[in-house]
């Protein structure tokens, strides 16, 4: 025997370490482990040994075909391992280039603000009540305490139907609804917001539209009062711009009395009066109210003695502006998706 | 309004800096839009429009002497004494000043003075500087109203008057802020400087000052020796007031006078107009000044007799304006014997108006009906500043003394005698009022607690008359001059106001809830937003205006009875237009939306938009729509609609491939699809259709059940080019947004999924091209029966090496039970009763291979 156990083990595994790649693992698998590789060639040479020494040989084959095998079993994991490792190595992305992007629409802008105040509202217990956009003169002024020729129409440019029997004209503002609402909801207390679309003859700008939406907001009740209005519509302003000093101060509105407008802190100066976001008061214009006046609870079934209530106003349009730092209002329905896209 | 805080001061003493009195003033329901100070340092930042005038470097000053130029014919040499020091020596051009001259009054700026330019145009500030002028030294300067910043006026400089005192800072003797007022229908009685003094007096604990006489003028008689007043129609013409001021001479006011014309916003005209008009606004009572010999002559001499009347129709007359207006049976007229002399409280005849050669002014004060007023100036398209304040109301208590004062200015600045005869006729005195409130009230509306006390100060401030009846009880009058409250509610409002809406704490609504029951229509259509949004598509909001024509070019009128989204129904009209283009109300949203396509085409390669919103149907007998009243019976119905559009790259193109395919019906269909499964709505049937907006052989109608719900496909190439849209697939879609909502199923029933193993089949059929694939596949589902869970179409093929009028529809097929693991016999069999049922409905043959 020209060659100890041991020898051959060392030859072996060094013969293994250098090995990496199948074909040559699997050659050096049947040379030292196959079916006529050297240890099995070991033990055919048991019965040429001497009796004392083959218990001895055997044990050593024995452990040197184990080593063996399990050196081979990790190299072949090792290959594997390295192999995958490579593999991925070979096909790095950059990172950097752009995504597939989803087609991914946007709700309009306007509507996006809309279903904010909704849930605002909502969660106060008002609910929505839609109403429509083509009225007479009786609802859209004169149940509100406007009668025809009345300076206050000096506010609300309005466009009128042709050749109606009765004067039929778009609903300048969304205080229509409030008399549908109360109407609707008598002989039971009223806590809705009426959102949608109005109509003014106005020269159109950057500053005002011949269309837009307001959210009118109404409460009736046998115990409403003017700190009511203020503590929910100061609510929404919490919910709506952030924690922010709100005030209210001296307005008119012929359906409310008394009438205030609301203010919430510039969101730009803080206060400071430095933007021409606020015109550089500190202060932004964000809605009217006022206690519902008398003359238009009764128009609405409600008297006047047992129920008192609020009513509101606002411009999604314009809060949405103020939000977002829009600067012209005709991009509301000039629609270029440049900018509805960014929603 | 513009209201200059120097003649606020005549009225009431000013105890706060003008910008908090202007907060004050608005927190009180009288904004004060806007501050413009004039040579007075602006406490607002970002608004220094103006210049302030140096208290150390401008004076009212003293011309000393004028001397001529050495080397200049047109300069000269002024010295000026301004109280402190020698006088100063400087070169002026001034056309107005000339040798020789000495003791105008003059404003003068010292080197170092920020001034604005007077040779540039606008406004442009420079400081003044030492300089030769033509060889002489001048380092002041005596100042244009230009160059101050008082008007455009750079011709000569401003010369002041006689009792301007010298060596006062120009800032204290003529700075001044102007408030710019909104004055809200409810502040009637604040369009005059005196107006606002009132709101300043109530809110700063003063009083006013008013000239001796003013409450004490006696209502006087119709006749006079001069005049006789007849009103025709007390409705018209509550009260109708004249006084006669003799021999008066016309010039300009004095500089004081115009200066608050100015400033409050009108031009100085003559002394007799500047004087009707500085009344106006520093009393808030219009005035028209008659010439009264034209008035004379008229009359043939005899004395004039002048009646209010409404117009008979047809009548005429020219305004002062030149123009000749013909009159309407509902305005006023101001006329004589001869007809019309004037348009009541709006502008005055041209015959009659005061001119250079005026010697005698008939002055007319009236209280005219605001309605008729505003109507008339609406209808004559004559604005103007009394026209505005009559179109608020004027209380008839408040006629003369204006009137008074006007006429003793007519004799202070105009030389006039005034006749101590008042022509007055009053029909109709004005009623008064008194109002009942109580603390039990005010804690009602407002939720606070008033004590009566307090109540009573505030009222009596704001110059009420109050009877205290109980220890929760007042009674109260307004001022004369008010004619705005009438109930408790004003009263309320007047409390407020002036407390402070700070001070009432806030509070959540403690009252009752009303029945809580949901908007389930905008619920859904809410819900059809987020389906269409999460399919790729955006949403716009378009106009609901637009043009008859605009329309009939998606649809032509005549053929418009049967093709939704066009009824032929008569438009909703406008009966003023804001422009031809937008006449009407939109009875489709296409056409809108097809606008706002082509405008994102010019940048965008995807354009896939949807809209949902109203259109506007004049209603047809019996038709209703939901939360209609009676009353809304005759009004248009307002239906939802949605409307898509689609069109360019399925998706933006990326780095990884620039080839991308263009969307077409199927992209269309597709989102229909999903939002029918979304919203729950079975039963959606695509059915072939001609329309003549569309494609012939790429138009569909979309039914649920039987109902036809609007229609889908792509536009006809002539269609698209009335848009000018570029030659690729155009898909549109319009549909009854209501009718869609109403079959949605908002509790639906969720389909057991089987746990035991599926058996999946494909098969393809050979049919002919007319064979439609929803009929092929209604065959397989209906014949499948409850063991098929699912046939999908993978693929349809036409051409080699199938015959020509042959296409293979290639399907997926899904058999499952519910109850047991199915086997492949059983699924065998399942399918030879598809193919059997296809052979003999459709003739379909099973392909092989």
């Amino acid at each position: 025997m020209s060659e100890s156990v041991h020898e051959l083990q060392s030859r072996a595994l060094a013969q293994l370490d250098a090995i990496w790649d199948n074909e040559s693992v699997e050659a050096w698998r049947v040379e030292y482990i196959g079916r006529k590789g050297a240890v099995n060639a070991l033990f055919e040479q048991i019965g040429a040994l001497p009796k004392a020494e083959r218990g001895a040989f055997g044990k050593a084959a024995n452990e040197l075909k184990n080593a063996l095998e399990a050196a081979f079993q990790a190299k072949v994991g090792a290959i594997k391992q390295r192999a995958l490792s490579e593999a991925l190595e070979a096909e790095p992305l950059d990172v950097t280039l752009p995504g597939r992007q989803p087609a991914r629409g946007h709700v309009h802008p306007t509507i996006q603000t809309l279903r904010e105040i909704y849930k605002i509202f909502g969660e106060m217990g008002f609910q929505v009540y839609r109403t429509r956009q083509v009225e007479t003169d009786m609802m859209n002024f004169q149940l509100l305490n406007i009668p025809p020729y009345h300076p206050a129409r000096d506010n609300w440019s309005t466009f009128y139907v042709a050749g109606a029997e009765e004067k039929v004209l778009l609903r300048t503002h969304t205080s229509p609804g409030q008399i549908r609402a109360m109407r609707a909801g008598y002989p039971n207390p009223v806590r809705a917001i009426l959102p949608g679309m109005c109509y003014r003859y106005e020269q159109i700008s950057a500053r005002y539209e011949i269309q837009f939406n307001q959210v009118e907001g109404i409460v009736v009740g046998r115990h409403i009062t003017f700190g009511d209005l203020k503590g929910t519509l100061t609510e929404f302003a919490r919910r709506m711009f952030g924690a922010r000093p709100v005030r209210f101060y001296g307005d008119h509105f012929p359906f409310t009395e008394p009438s205030a407008q609301m203010d919430v802190r510039c969101i730009i100066c803080e206060g400071k009066g430095t933007d021409p976001l606020c015109k550089y008061t500190g202060w932004l214009e964000i809605l009217g109210s006022g206690m519902v006046h008398p003359d238009v609870l009764r128009n609405g079934g409600y008297d006047p003695n047992e129920w008192s209530g609020f009513a509101f106003g606002m411009g999604p349009e314009r809060i949405t502006m103020l939000k977002h730092g829009i600067q012209d209002i005709r991009y509301f329905w000039g629609n270029d998706l440049r900018f509805l896209e960014q929603f | 309004m513009q209201v200059p805080v120097s003649w606020l001061q005549d009225f009431v003493d000013l105890t706060l800096p003008v910008d908090a009195l202007a907060e004050k003033l608005t927190f009180a329901g009288l904004e004060v839009e806007d501050i413009e100070y004039i040579g007075l340092p602006s406490a607002k930042a970002g608004s220094n429009k103006t210049l302030a005038w140096d208290r150390e470097k401008i004076f009212v000053a003293q011309l000393v002497e004028a001397l001529p130029h050495p080397n200049a014919d047109r300069l000269k040499i002024v010295r000026v004494a301004y109280g402190q020091g020698a006088p100063v020596e400087m070169v002026t051009g001034a056309p107005n000043i000339r040798v020789g001259d000495a003791g105008q009054k003059v404003v003068l700026a010292l080197e170092g003075s920020r001034l604005y330019d007077g040779h540039q145009d606008g406004r442009a500030i420079m400081t003044l500087k030492k300089s030769k002028i033509r060889g002489v030294e001048s380092a002041a300067m005596v100042c244009s109203e230009k160059e101050l910043g008082l008007s455009d006026e750079h011709e000569g400089i401003l010369i002041l008057p006689d009792d301007a005192p010298v060596g006062t800072p120009l800032a204290d003797y003529l700075g001044d802020a102007i408030l710019t007022v909104k004055i809200n229908p409810n502040f009637a009685r604040a369009q005059s400087v005196l107006g606002v003094a009132r709101e300043v007096a109530a809110l700063t604990g003063q009083t006013v000052r008013l000239p001796q006489t003013w409450n004490t003028h006696a209502v006087g008689a119709p006749q006079t020796a001069f005049v006789e007043i007849e009103i025709a129609d007390a409705q018209l013409c509550q009260r109708f007031s004249a006084l006669l001021i003799r021999n008066v001479t016309l010039k300009p006011s004095p500089f004081w006078m115009q200066q608050r014309l100015l400033r409050a916003g009108m031009r100085p005209i003559n002394n007799i107009v500047d004087i009707t008009n500085y009344v106006m606004l520093g009393y808030g009572k219009p005035l028209h000044a008659f010439d009264y010999d034209a008035l004379l002559a008229r009359a043939n001499g005899a004395m004039p007799k002048i009646c209010v009347r409404p117009a008979r129709a047809g009548e005429q007359m020219q305004t002062l304006d030149g123009q000749q207006r013909t009159f309407r049976a509902h305005d006023i007229l101001v006329a004589d014997a001869r007809g019309p002399v004037g348009i009541g409280g709006i502008m005055g005849g041209s015959e009659t108006e005061v001119s250079d050669a005026t010697k005698n002014v008939l002055l007319e004060s009236a209280i005219f009906d605001f309605i008729s007023i505003r109507r008339t100036t609406a209808e004559q398209k004559l604005p103007s500043e009394a026209a505005t304040r009559f179109g608020r109301g004027i209380p008839a208590s408040q006629n003369v003394a204006p009137a008074r004062v006007a006429a003793e200015l007519m004799r202070d600045l105009a030389d006039g005698a005034i006749d101590p005869a008042l022509a007055d006729n009053y029909p109709a005195p004005q009623p008064s009022i008194t109002v009942e409130i109580t603390t039990r009230e005010v804690a009602r509306l407002l939720g606070i607690t008033m004590p009566l006390a307090e109540m009573e100060r505030i009222l009596r401030a704001l110059d009420f008359t109050v009877t205290p009846l109980s220890a929760e009880a007042l009674r109260v009058a307004p001022p004369a001059y008010r004619t705005d409250v009438d109930g408790a509610d004003d009263v309320l409002e007047e409390l407020v106001r002036i407390y402070g809406f700070e001070k009432i704490p806030s509070t959540l609504i403690a009252d009752a809830l009303p029945p809580l029951e949901g908007n389930v229509a905008l619920e859904q259509e809410e819900q059809a937003r987020d389906i269409l949004v999460d399919a790729g598509l955006q949403e716009i909001v378009t106009y609901a205006f637009t043009h008859p024509a605009h329309e009939s070019q998606l649809v032509p009128l005549e053929t418009a009875a049967t093709a939704f989204p066009l009824p032929a129904r008569a438009y909703v009209a406008l009966e003023n237009p804001i422009s031809a283009e937008r006449s009407v109300l939109r009875q489709t949203l296409l056409p809108n939306m097809l606008d706002i396509a082509a405008s994102n085409l010019r940048h965008a390669k995807r354009v896939a938009l949807f809209e949902i919103g109203s259109v506007f149907l004049t209603r047809g007998a019996g038709e209703t729509q939901p939360g209609d009243l009676p009353e809304d019976a005759s009004l248009p119905l307002e239906p939802r609609r949605l409307g898509i559009v689609l069109t360019g790259l399925r998706h933006e193109s990326t780095w990884q491939s620039a080839a991308v395919e263009l969307m077409d019906f199927y992209d269309l269909k597709g989102i229909v699809q999903e939002l029918g499964a979304g919203l729950h709505v079975r039963d959606l049937d695509f059915v072939a259709t001609a329309h003549p907006a569309l494609h012939p052989g790429r138009a569909a109608e979309l039914r649920i059940g039987a109902a036809a719900v609007g229609v889908l496909g792509e536009l006809h190439p002539l269609t698209r080019e009335k848009w000018a849209l570029p030659a690729q697939a155009v898909l549109v879609a319009e549909f009854d947004l209501e009718k869609i909502l109403a079959h949605a199923e908002t509790r639906f029933i969720v389909r057991t999924i089987s746990r035991y193993p599926a058996i999946v089949q494909d098969i393809a059929l050979l049919v002919d091209e007319n064979v439609q694939a929803a009929r092929v596949e209604g065959l397989i589902r209906q014949t499948g029966g409850a063991l098929l869970t699912d046939a999908h179409l993978f693929d349809v093929y036409r051409g080699e090496p199938l015959p020509p009028g042959k296409k293979s529809l290639a399907y997926t097929l899904t058999f499952q039970a519910l109850d047991q693991v199915l086997s492949d016999a059983d699924a065998a069999k399942a399918r030879a009763k598809i193919v059997a049922r296809l052979a003999r409905q459709v003739g379909a043959e099973l392909r092989s291979g």
